[in-house]
C-alpha cells in the first residue's frame, strides 16, 4: 500500500533517537513549568522536524503529510500530552494554515523561522462564547482603509501564551456567517494584544491561554488567503486535525498500555495463574484488538488523503473512536497498575488525565457525531 | 479509501454478482428461512457462476483470483439478511475445502475438489463435538486403523451443511494417547453406513442445515486421510485464520447492510411530528454504529491483505473477528430498537438479522477465546507458526 517504507522507517528512527535524548530527559521539568524550554524548540527546528511539511524554498523539508503523522505519533510516547500537543500544534495548526493558504510575503515572513524554531505559533479559532460552532465567533477585523482593526477575545489556545504569532480567525464581515470568517497572521508583541495562561486539568506542558485583542492594528497584507474565506479553510484543515488528533491518542494508548504490561506488579500475570488473571487478561487483549484496529484505520486515511481524497467523514469517525478509546485505555491502565498507578512517579497518572483533552478538543465527540450523521443520514457531502 | 483495496475489476464482479443474489437469491430467502432449507439447485447455479472456486486453481475448475474477489463474495451474500443462505458458500469454499487444496493428496483432489467447486457436492468441516467445543484436543472421536481403513466411531454436533451436504472433513483422533499429535482430518463421504444425523433447530441461521453427526463403525478408506496423520491439529490452526477472516468479513458486511437497512426506515417512521431520523439521540448512535463499523471494514481489509500476501496473521484475524462479530451484535440490538415494535416483527428484516447475528461470536472459536489467544501472544509473547 505504501511506498517508501524505508524513508519512513529512517525518519521514524531518527526522530525517535532525538526525541530521547533532547526531550524526554526534560520532560518532567517542562510539565512542571508549564512551558516547553525555548532552546528546546530551536534544537528541534534545527534538527529539521518541525519545517517537514513546509517547502524547501521556505527553509522546510518539503515532505507529505505521512511526515507529520509520524512526528504525531513519536511525540505521543513521550507521557506528556502537552509537549507532543505544543509541537504538532505549531507545526499542523499554525505553520500548515500559513504553507496552505497564505501569501509569499507572509511564508517568507514566517515560514523560516517557523521552522527554525526560533518562531512559534498558535491558532485562535475559539472564543469564551464559541467552540465548536465556528460560524458564531466574535472576534472583528475591521477594515478602516490602510489597516485592520481588530477586536475580541480567544480562548483555549493552545501554545497561545508563549507564541510569537497568532493565526487568527475573526469577522470581516458581520452580517454574514461562515462567509463573513477570514484568517489573518498576527504578531503577538503588537499593541493591544495581552494573553493569559490558563490553569489545566492536564497538558501541563503546553501552555494555553486566553487572548485578549483590544484595538489591534495590523497591515492588510497580514491576510491569509482570500477575504472571506476563513471558514472554508478551516474546514479543509479540520480534516488533518482530526486525523492527527486520533493518531496521538491512538499511538498514546498504544505505549502507555505496553509500558503498563511492563511494568505491572509481577505476580498479575505470571503464566501459571492464567485462569486466575483471565479477567485481566481479556481486557487487555479487547483494548489492544481496538487499538490496533484504529491504527490501521487510521494507515488508510493517511493514504487516502495523500491521494486527495475526501476524507471529512472518516477523520470525524476516527477522531471520535480514538479519544473516546483512550480514555478508556488510560482509566483500565490505571486499574491495572493499582495504587501505583495513582502515584504521579508513575507517568500513567500524567496520561490518564492528559487523555481527557481528546474527546473535546479539535471539536467534541458530540460534534463528530453531528458530522458523522449529517454524511451517513443526510447524505450530505 | 475503498480503491486502496479493490480495483474496477473487483467493482465489476461486484455489479454482476448483486444481479445473480437479486436474481436467485433475495426473492426466495423467505422460503427457503420458513422451509428450512435451501434447494441444492441453487448451488448448482453458485458452481455455474464460479462462487465456489474463487480462489482455487484453474485446473479443478477454480477462477485463480486474487482474495479481494472473495472479500466482494462475502461482503454481498452476508447482505442478503440471511445468516443462514450466506453460511453455505462461506462452510463450502472458506472453512472445509482449503484442507483438501492444501493438504491432502493429488489424487484426492483430483476426485473431491472439482464436484466441490461445481456445486455439484457440499462440504462441510466437523470439529466440535457434544463434550468439546473450543479445546479441540480434546475430541473422543476416534479413527482407528483396520488393514486399508480406518473405523471411525464418535459425534459430532454444531456441523454446518452436514445434514443434507455430502463430504465432511472430520477432525479425528488417530492416536488417541498422543493429544495434539494424534488428530488427523479425515475426509468421510456423508452418505456413508453408520453415520446418523439429527437436524438441529436453532435460534437462528435458519435457511442453514445444522446437524448431530453419531459415527458408529463407520468404514473410511485410509486413502482418505488429508495430508500426514497426526498433523490435523496443525493443519486446523492454519485454516481457522481463514475461517475467522470470512467471519469477520461477514460480521462488518452485515452490519453495513443493517445499519442501511435502518436509514431507510428512519426516513420514512415518523413521531411527534417529525421522521425519526431527525432525533439526535438515534443520530448519534447511528454515528456511533457507522465509524465503528467502518473502522473495522478496513482493519479487516489490513488482514486479507496479510492473508493475501501469505502472512500467517493470528493475531490481527483473530482481533478482526472478535471487533467485527462483537460489532455486528450490538448493530443488530441496536438498530432493532430503532424500528420500535415493528422491529420485533418478522415482517422487517431486522428481527431475522438480529437471530442470526448473534451466533458471531460463538462460531468459529467464541469472543473468549479469540481474547485468549490475542492475550497469549500480547502478555505472553507466544508465536505461532503455519504448519
Amino acid at each position: 500500500m505504501k511506498s517508501n517504507q524505508e524513508e519512513y522507517h529512517n525518519f521514524r528512527a531518527s526522530l525517535r533517537s532525538f526525541l530521547s535524548e533532547a526531550a524526554h530527559p526534560y520532560i518532567d521539568q517542562w510539565e512542571f513549568d508549564q512551558s516547553i524550554d525555548r532552546l528546546f524548540w530551536e534544537d528541534i527546528g534545527a534538527a529539521g522536524f518541525l519545517g517537514i511539511c513546509t517547502p524547501k524554498v521556505y527553509g522546510g523539508a518539503g515532505l507529505d503529510k505521512r511526515y507529520l503523522c509520524i512526528l504525531a505519533q513519536e511525540t505521543s510516547r513521550c507521557f506528556s500530552g502537552g509537549f507532543s500537543a505544543a509541537i504538532v500544534g505549531h507545526v499542523s495548526l499554525a505553520m500548515e494554515y500559513i504553507n496552505a493558504f497564505a501569501s509569499d510575503a507572509i511564508k517568507n515572513k514566517y515560514l523560516p523561522d517557523s521552522c527554525k524554531g526560533t518562531k512559534i505559533g498558535c491558532l485562535a479559532i475559539t472564543e469564551p462564547n464559541t467552540g465548536s460552532d465556528v460560524a458564531n465567533i466574535k472576534a472583528e477585523a475591521k477594515d478602516v482603509g490602510d489597516y485592520y482593526l481588530i477586536n475580541g477575545t480567544k480562548t483555549f489556545i493552545t501554545n497561545g501564551h508563549f507564541a510569537d504569532y497568532i493565526v487568527l480567525a475573526a469577522k470581516t464581515d458581520m452580517q454574514k456567517k461562515s462567509a463573513g470568517i477570514s484568517l489573518f497572521v498576527v504578531d503577538k508583541n503588537i499593541p493591544g494584544i495581552h494573553s493569559k495562561q490558563l490553569n489545566k486539568l492536564g497538558w501541563h506542558a503546553s501552555d494555553t491561554a486566553e487572548i485578549f485583542l483590544d484595538q489591534v492594528k495590523i497591515p492588510k497584507n497580514q491576510l491569509i488567503g482570500e477575504l472571506n474565506m476563513g471558514f472554508y479553510y478551516i474546514m479543509q484543515n479540520f480534516a488533518l486535525e482530526r486525523l492527527i488528533l486520533s493518531i496521538g491518542a491512538v499511538e498514546s494508548s498504544l505505549f502507555v498500555l505496553m509500558f503498563t504490561l511492563e511494568n505491572i506488579h509481577s505476580n498479575v500475570f505470571q503464566a501459571k495463574n492464567e485462569f486466575l488473571n483471565q479477567v485481566f487478561r481479556h481486557r487487555v487483549a479487547q483494548l489492544m484488538a481496538e487499538l490496533e484496529c484504529l491504527k490501521v484505520y487510521n494507515d488508510c486515511i493517511i493514504e487516502a488523503m495523500c491521494n486527495d481524497e475526501n476524507v471529512m467523514n472518516a477523520c470525524a469517525k476516527t477522531k471520535l473512536l480514538a479519544t473516546e478509546l483512550s480514555d478508556k485505555v488510560m482509566t483500565e491502565c490505571i486499574q491495572l497498575l493499582g495504587a501505583n498507578g495513582y502515584i504521579e512517579d508513575n507517568k500513567v497518572a500524567r496520561s490518564f488525565r492528559d487523555s481527557r483533552l481528546g474527546r473535546i478538543g479539535g471539536g467534541t465527540s458530540e460534534i463528530m457525531k453531528e458530522i458523522i450523521s449529517k454524511f451517513e443520514i443526510d447524505l450530505i457531502n | 479509501m475503498q480503491s486502496l483495496y479493490f480495483n474496477d475489476e473487483h467493482e465489476m464482479f461486484r455489479a454482476s454478482l448483486k444481479d445473480f443474489l437479486n436474481k436467485e437469491v433475495i426473492p426466495n430467502i423467505e422460503q427457503w428461512e420458513h422451509e428450512r432449507k435451501i434447494p441444492k439447485s441453487l448451488w448448482k447455479k453458485f458452481g455455474d457462476m464460479g462462487y465456489f472456486g474463487i480462489n482455487f486453481p484453474e485446473e479443478y475448475g477454480g477462477m485463480n483470483l486474487d482474495f479481494f474477489y472473495s472479500v466482494v463474495f462475502i461482503e454481498e451474500i452476508s447482505s442478503c439478511f440471511s445468516g443462514g443462505f450466506a453460511i453455505l458458500p462461506m462452510v463450502q469454499s472458506y472453512m472445509s475445502s482449503p484442507y483438501i487444496l492444501h493438504h491432502a493428496s493429488d489424487e484426492l483432489k483430483k476426485t473431491l475438489l472439482p464436484s466441490i467447486i461445481s456445486g455439484d457436492k457440499i462440504c462441510s468441516i466437523a470439529i466440535s463435538e457434544p463434550g468439546a467445543g473450543s479445546d479441540v484436543m480434546n475430541i473422543q472421536t476416534k479413527a482407528i486403523r483396520d488393514g486399508d481403513n480406518y473405523i471411525v466411531n464418535g459425534a459430532k454436533t454444531f456441523i454446518t451443511n452436514a445434514f443434507y451436504g455430502d463430504y465432511l472433513i472430520a477432525v479425528v483422533k488417530t492416536d488417541p494417547s498422543a493429544g495434539a499429535n494424534g488428530i488427523s482430518l479425515l475426509l468421510i463421504d456423508n452418505h456413508s453406513k453408520g453415520i446418523s444425523k439429527r437436524k438441529l433447530n436453532k435460534l437462528g441461521w435458519h435457511a442453514s442445515d445444522t446437524a448431530e453427526l453419531n459415527f458408529d463403525d463407520v468404514i473410511v478408506p485410509r486413502t482418505h486421510l488429508i495430508g500426514d496423520e497426526g498433523m490435523g491439529f496443525y493443519y486446523l490452526m492454519g485454516g481457522l485464520q481463514l475461517e475467522r477472516l470470512i467471519g469477520a468479513i461477514g460480521g462488518y458486511a452485515g452490519s453495513e447492510s443493517a445499519i442501511q437497512y435502518t436509514l431507510k426506515y428512519m426516513n420514512e417512521r415518523s413521531a411527534f411530528g417529525r421522521k425519526i431520523n431527525k432525533f439526535q439521540v438515534l443520530r448519534h448512535r447511528i454515528a456511533q454504529l457507522c465509524s465503528e463499523t467502518e473502522s473495522i471494514k478496513y482493519f479487516t481489509y489490513h488482514c486479507c491483505k496479510m492473508h493475501e500476501s501469505g502472512e500467517y496473521a493470528v493475531k490481527q484475524c483473530s482481533m478482526a473477528k472478535l471487533l467485527a462479530t462483537e460489532l455486528a451484535n450490538k448493530v443488530a440490538t441496536e438498530c432493532l430498537q430503532c424500528f420500535g415494535g415493528y422491529g420485533y416483527m418478522e415482517d422487517f428484516k431486522i428481527a431475522r438479522f438480529f437471530r442470526d447475528s448473534r451466533i458471531g461470536t460463538i462460531g468459529g472459536g467464541t469472543s473468549e477465546v479469540m481474547r485468549e489467544i490475542i492475550a497469549k501472544m500480547i502478555i505472553d509473547g507466544q508465536e505461532y507458526e503455519e504448519a
